[in-house]
């Protein structure tokens, strides 16, 4: 068997930049978008894919980044909340969880949005009840959900009237 | 005090608005304790008892300590002074040589990265003598030996306790009917989404950094010094914003405590962050309570007494254990006349992570009892459960029998909104089989009346600072933990200056930079904090009218404050709020205020009468609808109807959002959230384990089962609270437990009379009701509890003084009557 390298070299692609990055390759994506990326934005609430708080996008799918290797995703485009916004703009998503009450704390924020956002990139004539499907693997201990539900379904109606 | 401006409407206070750190939180800037990282830092973790009970032999730490990447591991002998959140419950120790429940911290390794710390805690040796395991409260009561504490009041018995506000004996000797139930409620936990986590460094200056997710950084900084013995002017603790605290942070706690030991001693920053299962054994949650009520009415449905017996499970440390028991019964007379109140409560130690104060801290668990009780009242009585409470709630500016004030209440107004928005009239009743509803009320504080330590100090201080850059700086010690706070405080000083929350910088949860706040608990901050900042801000408007009144050749009385504007509304003169600071800056020099907040004195005077005095309390009103599947047991919700007596909603928003989180959390705590234990098979250890120490096993409900809530805010200010607000973080968890049995009950007629409501309860009862069996889950015996001979208090009603009376001056008394 050929030894397992300390470290592995390569390049990212995350929020449309493509990063070189070094880490050890037992690590996950998520711990090496936190720790050798600097992008906190991407939350972690138990490390074990049961809460969800670490979604992020992967070809444009949700995936939890605490299952994910980093090294898998070499080549693969990858989206975390640090991209939502355009400079100052808010993503309307952004902007509907801020006004509405989707986000008290704020932890499981990023990653409900990011599931969200996947939502609505495919379809933005969407139902309450897929919405809540969409989200019900990304668990909240502060809102009771409905207010997600609420800005999910403020930002697609946003977004569907927005001028393309 | 109460309204800032009588002169023009409210601009800002009661306008639903973007939370002003709710940008922050959506592009995931804001920085949580985890996201933090500095040059050097290094990473800690803890070596945790594999044993319920346990003491340390020997621990040998030579092999960890020369694994590579190891910088230091610490033991007991590195913590001779131990911890703990109440003065009477000083009994926790950073590391312990004495283990109280699987997962109690016995080593601390602080290594280059977490996969080397952890490989160096497999090198750890130690050598553990088992003790008897101490599982349940009637196991303590029956097992003086061996003790898991040398202190308490004896055996494993932590507190007992027990008060008698006017003679209950002779009150349900005198009435109608006497109500026996008793009641359980299983123990839960807060599960944060976020893992605690805390850095901790030394500055540039030498003092010591702690930044934590903690909800009380006064409590903490205060231990801290007190566990490393080095004065509190060297410690600066940083209050990370809370991922969810729920209470889950309010404890100082054993990591915190090693990381900054670590980081003193190596002269480098430590960073923990608790695993998820690590989550679970540091807890802290909700009391596991066994109730007895026996409760007299008359006829017509009044109360006449009310004896209340509890019994909690503490787990392994005091914790927050000696309020948590006082507050299983002190705030039962406050929703409902009660002329009589007999209290007894007992805690006792358990071979389980401690218990603490989760939200509501003590009072869901006897609200759950009585409200459910209340409802088998009403049928017994042929009243409709909504009729008989609306003629008993308590009248605003009444005493209890237990001596707490009520001030203002709109319970009243909570049952008839829910009762006409849930169209309960045309329901209870009659909604077919399968199908119901159940309603339940609460109360709850608006903070504590006192601190958790002994002194005359303010509770909550704020400081403002306003430059000529137009820039208003408010500093808080108060906490931001999702639950709005930043927002409150930004709130306020906007309110009263006549300018926008953006226009407002919050500084908070720094004991460095911030005046001291108690904390995130017992519902104090709006109030508390909120009054203190309202002071400050009246303050600082009153130096800039007046430098505006002397420009604008006006008198300052008449200034208003608006829309970033000062004027005249009698000469229509007005100026920019910017230049009325640059006036006010050039006539007084630099500008600022401070505002303080301390609590009304209780009017009780007994010992143990400062538990449950508040300055206001809320109240809330809620009816369930239930569907119960006959075959499975299972319970589905479409709808829940909440109205919350708030005072005024400060941000609607933000107050929605705290009903219908609280809704959300009590109906997870009805239908199935447990922090329950198992018992290991012999031929493994026996050992009582954590049964689900996992999110994917610790059920809670998930945006799907989430029914849809009716929320009436009910605004009636409050004269003690800012702008009339009350509490809303804590109250509305606490009628949707009861509500929801007694939905049950509504839909197939049977009683479950402990929490959670699971299937495999329900399906048991019907089991019993189709066999014509009382149709009942819940405990049949209430052990024999050694309570003592109880402070007996003459109630206000009866000409009480407040005192507690001797039951020989009773005798003296009775037998002159005679």
């Amino acid at each position: 068997m050929a030894a397992v390298p300390d470290r592995v070299h390569l390049r990212l692609t995350v929020n449309g930049e493509e990063l070189p990055v070094s880490f050890a390759p037992y690590k996950t994506l998520l711990e090496v978008l936190r720790e050798d990326l600097g992008l906190t934005g991407t939350k972690h609430g138990c490390e074990l894919g049961e809460c969800g708080a670490c979604t992020v996008l992967l070809d444009g799918e949700p995936v939890l980044s605490c299952l994910a290797l980093a090294l898998e995703c070499e080549g693969r485009r990858i989206e975390t909340i640090e991209g939502l916004a355009r400079g100052a703009e808010l993503h309307p998503l952004q902007a509907a969880f801020a006004d509405l009450g989707g986000s008290q704390c704020g932890y499981c924020t990023p990653g409900v949005i990011m599931t969200a956002k996947a939502l609505l990139d495919k379809d933005l004539n969407v139902s309450k009840e897929k919405i809540k499907e969409a989200t019900a693997g990304n668990l909240c201990r502060c809102t009771g959900y409905l207010q997600i539900t609420e800005a999910v379904e403020r930002a697609a109606k946003e977004l569907r009237e927005a001028p393309k | 005090m109460s309204d800032g401006s009588t002169k023009r409407r409210l601009e800002v206070v009661g306008k639903s608005r973007r939370r002003v750190d709710g940008r922050a939180k959506v592009t995931g800037q804001l920085r949580f304790a985890d996201d933090l990282a500095l040059p050097r830092m290094l990473h800690c973790k803890l070596l945790r008892s594999p044993h319920p009970h346990a003491l340390v032999e020997s621990i040998d730490t030579s092999q960890a300590a020369k694994h590579p990447g190891v910088h230091l591991v610490l033991t007991k002998n590195d913590f001779p002074v131990p911890f703990g959140i109440m003065p009477v419950s000083v009994d926790e120790f950073p590391l312990t040589d004495h283990a109280r429940h699987v997962g109690d911290p016995i080593a601390a390794v602080i290594a280059s990265d977490e996969q080397v710390a952890g490989e160096a805690l497999e090198l750890i040796q130690v050598r553990y003598k088992p003790l008897k395991t101490i599982s349940d409260p009637e196991e303590a009561l029956a097992s003086p030996e061996p003790r898991i504490h040398d202190y308490g009041e004896q055996g494993n018995i932590h507190r007992n306790q027990a008060y008698e506000f006017g003679d209950v004996g002779e009150a349900l000797a005198k009435s109608d009917h006497v109500f026996e139930d008793l009641f359980f409620y299983q123990g839960n936990t807060h599960l944060p989404m976020e893992e605690q986590a805390t850095l901790a460094a030394v500055e540039g200056d030498g003092k010591l950094l702690v930044t934590s997710s903690t909800q009380n950084p006064h409590y903490l900084h205060r231990q801290l010094a007190r566990v490393l013995q080095i004065p509190g002017s060297k410690v600066r603790v940083v209050a990370s914003p809370n991922g969810g605290g729920f209470g889950g942070k309010c404890d100082p706690a054993n990591h915190e405590m090693v990381v900054a030991k670590a980081a003193l001693a190596l002269g480098r920053p430590v960073k923990i962050c608790l695993t998820r299962e690590e989550v679970f054994y540091q807890h802290r949650g909700r009391h596991p309570v066994l109730m007895k009520l026996r409760t007299g009415v008359t006829k017509d449905g009044k109360l006449t007494g009310m004896h209340l017996q509890t019994l909690l499970d503490g787990g392994g440390y005091g914790s927050h254990g000696p309020a948590s028991t006082f507050y299983t019964g002190v705030l039962t007379p406050v929703t409902y006349e009660l002329p009589r109140f007999k209290f007894e409560a007992c805690r006792t130690f358990t071979n389980k992570p401690a218990c603490g104060p989760k939200r509501g801290h003590g009072t869901p668990q006897p609200r759950f009892g009585q409200e459910v009780q209340l409802d088998k009242i009403a049928e017994k009585l042929g009243m409709d459960p909504a009729e008989l409470r609306l003629g008993i709630v308590t009248k605003p500016d009444s005493l209890t029998a237990n001596w707490l004030r009520v001030g203002s209440t709109g319970l009243a107004e909570c049952i008839r909104e829910v009762v006409a928005r849930s169209g309960w009239k045309n329901r209870f009743r009659k909604m077919g089989q399968g199908k119901g509803v159940g309603l339940a009320c609460s109360t709850y504080m608006c903070g504590a009346g006192l601190p958790i330590y002994w002194n005359k100090l303010p509770h909550s201080g704020v400081q403002l600072l306003l430059d000529r850059s137009g820039q208003v700086t408010v500093y808080c010690g108060a906490t931001e933990i999702g639950q709005g706070s930043d927002d409150v405080l930004a709130a306020i000083v906007a309110e009263v200056l006549g300018i926008d929350t953006g226009e407002v910088r919050c500084v908070t949860g720094d004991t460095s930079m911030t005046p001291v706040d108690l904390g995130s608990y017992s519902s104090r901050v709006t109030i508390m904090m909120g009054n203190a900042a309202l002071q400050a801000a009246e303050k600082v408007k009153a130096q800039l009218a007046e430098a505006a009144a002397e420009q604008l050749e006006v008198l300052p009385a008449g200034l208003v404050f608006s829309n970033g504007k000062v004027f005249d509304p009698a000469t229509s003169r007005s100026m920019a709020f910017l230049e009325a600071i640059q006036y006010a800056e050039a006539k007084f020099g630099t500008l600022g205020a401070v505002g303080s907040y301390t609590p009304p004195k209780p009017p009780g005077r007994y010992k143990g009468a400062g538990v449950g005095p508040s300055p206001a309390y809320s109240f809330s009103a809620c009816v369930v609808e239930a569907e119960v599947d006959a075959k499975t047991g299972w319970i589905h919700v479409p709808k829940i109807w909440i109205a919350h007596d708030i005072g005024r909603a400060l941000n609607p928003v933000l107050a929605r959002g705290q009903v219908i989180g609280g809704v959300y959390m009590g109906l997870g705590e009805a239908l199935m959230e447990e922090q329950a234990f198992r018992r290991l098979p012999e031929k493994l250890s026996q050992a009582l384990v954590h049964r689900m120490p996992s999110m994917l096993e610790y059920k809670s409900l998930t945006a799907l089962d989430m029914p849809e809530v009716d929320v009436a805010l009910i605004e009636n200010p409050d004269p003690n609270c800012p702008f009339g607000a009350k509490e809303v973080g804590q109250g509305p968890l606490l009628p949707v437990m009861p509500a929801l049995a007694n939905a049950v009950y509504d839909a197939v007629g049977v009683r479950i009379d402990e929490i959670p409501v699971t299937p495999d309860k329900v399906l048991r009862a019907l089991e019993l009701k189709n066999s014509g069996k009382n149709p009942r889950i819940g405990p049949e015996r209430f052990p024999s509890v050694p309570y003592p001979e109880p402070v007996f208090v003459i109630t206000p009603q009866e000409g009480g003084d407040g005192k507690e009376t001797k039951r020989e001056d009773r005798k003296r008394a009775a037998a002159a009557v005679v």
